[in-house]
């Protein structure tokens, strides 16, 4: 068990490192992807070797995948959307606003 | 099971009901009749007002869904909210560019609002993420809405990324907390938290993700980007009605779900408090564009409402909802003066376009002068009075420092609201916005937020009734 909490572990601080340090609006989609992803494992892990009886942390888990996919969908209808504005999806170039 | 069970939902039935009936109204109505979209809209959510204004206790599904006195309380108060939305995004959606999608605007407002019920009223984890993402990300679209625009474009990127990863931080809390407890029903982790180092770091896991809705610092970088790029009325929208229903859900889980280790989470939230009030106001002062400084407002103002959640008593949830109603009126006065102006003028917001106001438009200029100073707390308005309930359900659970860091913060908060009536009535300015006549909509909208300010505060029964209910 320890050692899928481990790799659940390091995909969540993986995601959290690229987040902050990507500067690719698409690279910074999939770090929180992992992040998400880590989520699924760790539910999933808990309920197979801790809670073995019952089905809440799978069915979370289902539930957790449904709902990224669809936020993920719409965070790539509005890249596309960026894209067709600025034909670019780099950080840097959404510094429109000012104070 | 008894499927009659179904039924005790009536409030996010009813709200579903409404959902349909706007969809394949958008889909049928030929488009000669499609200005008819926005009063069968608010027609039919104020039936839904009327139908759910009885607050009572439901319990279904063994426990997943809990929806308290209190907690109905809320939704009438967050429809309200909504309705009042409807009502100003009138001009808005008239417009050339706007005007074929102007139904999508209503379902997808219907939606997020339906995800804030089922938030407020869950019982189980499970149904409270799916009510938050229901919350989050209709409003990415929402955002988004203008996608012609670079501004918006921007904000709706800025708003869906920031929603996503602090999505994952609240569910990878979750995830701690069900690995330690083993259930995620409300009823039964209490029971099992006694507070080893994993549950705390699912606290503070969970904490982080719902303070990115609630925009405190530091995790409110998105906030001023968002309001500014966001079409008007969905940023009206998203700092009151979005950050009422989070930051009551906030407390109702604190409270219910972490009671247990209330030493714990008391000492977070005194930190974060003192931050968000004193960052957001010192940042306020900066900002020349009106939709920014109204985000910064709004973050130290859900810094105010934290204080309702560090109490913790019965008392703090009377005074959080008392809150929320008079924010609710306030700010959605300020959003509506800005709204008008930006329409008509296509486009002025900032702080010098706003000089001499008072000589071209006085009645506009009255409307947002007691808004900011409801905004403010000055004493005739709903504000002193909201702000001084916070104060006092604080002071009685002992937290002494904080009310006076808190008190001391209205103050420098009193000097950024008074800049801009000054701009409108010292101010001298060559060429002034143009004298102009609001839509009716507007106009009903502001009169009721006007209302709202001047008499919430003086009905004494207002507070009680609450007070009566959280009690419950």
């Amino acid at each position: 068990m320890e050692y899928y909490l481990v790799v659940s572990t390091f995909m969540m601080f993986a995601g959290i490192y690229g987040f902050f340090t990507r500067r690719n609006l698409l690279a910074m989609l999939i770090s929180v992807e992992l992040i998400l992803n880590s989520v699924d494992i760790n539910f999933a892990v808990f309920n197979r070797y801790l809670f073995p009886n019952e089905l809440e942390g799978f069915f979370f888990a289902l539930f957790a995948i449904g709902v990224s996919a669809a936020e993920t969908a719409v965070a790539i209808a509005i890249i596309i959307n960026i894209y067709r504005n600025i034909r670019n999806i780099q950080v840097k170039n959404l510094n429109e606003m000012k104070n | 099971m008894d499927l009659i069970a179904i039924l005790h939902m009536h409030a996010e039935l009813s709200l579903t009901a409404v959902f349909i009936l706007m969809f394949l109204l958008d889909l049928f109505l030929p488009t000669p009749q499609r200005h008819r979209l926005r009063p069968m809209a608010c027609i039919l959510l104020a039936l839904q007002l009327l139908a759910n204004l009885w607050p009572e206790e439901v319990i279904a599904f063994g426990g997943m869904y809990h929806s308290t006195p209190i907690a109905s309380v809320l939704k009438s108060v967050l429809t309200v909210g909504t309705l009042l939305v409807f009502l100003q995004a009138d001009t808005w959606l008239q417009r050339e560019d706007t005007r074929y999608k102007q139904g999508e605007f209503y379902l997808l407002t219907l939606s997020t609002l339906l995800g804030m019920f089922f938030m407020i009223s869950a019982g189980h984890f499970l149904l409270f993420f799916l009510g938050l993402e229901l919350a989050t990300v209709p409003m990415a679209c929402l955002v988004t809405f203008d996608k012609y625009k670079g501004h918006s474009a921007e904000a709706g990127a800025k708003f869906i990324l920031s929603a996503l990863f602090s999505s994952g931080i609240f569910l990878y809390g979750i995830s701690m907390i069900y690995g330690t407890t083993g259930t995620l029903y409300f009823d039964d982790i209490p029971s099992r938290l006694v507070g080893t180092p994993l549950q705390i770091l699912a606290l503070v896991f969970f904490f982080s993700g719902l303070a990115f809705k609630l925009s405190l610092v530091p995790f409110h970088l998105w906030t001023a980007d968002t309001y500014q790029g966001a079409p008007t009325t969905v940023s009206a929208y998203l700092s009151v009605i979005s950050k009422g229903a989070a930051a009551f859900a906030l407390m109702a889980v604190l409270t219910k779900v972490f009671g247990p280790m209330a030493g714990q989470w008391s000492q977070m939230l005194c930190l974060v408090i003192v931050t968000t009030i004193t960052i957001a106001n010192l940042f306020a002062i900066r900002q020349n564009n009106l939709k920014r400084f109204m985000a910064f407002s709004s973050i130290s103002q859900a810094g105010y409402i934290l204080l309702a959640v560090l109490a913790g008593t019965p008392q703090g949830m009377a005074s959080l909802v008392y809150y929320i109603i008079v924010y609710i009126a306030a700010n959605l006065a300020v959003f509506g003066v800005i709204n008008a102006i930006e329409q008509h003028t296509h486009g002025q917001i900032e702080r010098e376009d706003y000089n001499g106001l008072y000589r071209t438009n006085p009645k506009l200029t009255m409307v947002m002068t007691l808004a900011l100073f409801s905004l403010a707390g000055i004493p005739p308005f709903a504000g002193f009075f909201s702000k001084f309930f916070v104060f006092m359900a604080a002071f009685h659970s002992g937290y002494y420092l904080i009310v006076f860091i808190a008190l001391v913060n209205t103050i420098i908060s009193l000097y950024y609201y008074l800049l801009i009536v000054k701009a409108m009535f010292i101010q001298p300015n060559e060429q002034p916005i143009g004298h102009f006549r609001t839509t009716v909509p507007m106009r009903i909208s502001l009169l009721v937020c006007v209302a709202g300010i001047l008499v919430l505060g003086i009905l004494s029964g207002v507070y009680q009734l609450l007070n009566d209910m959280s009690l419950l």
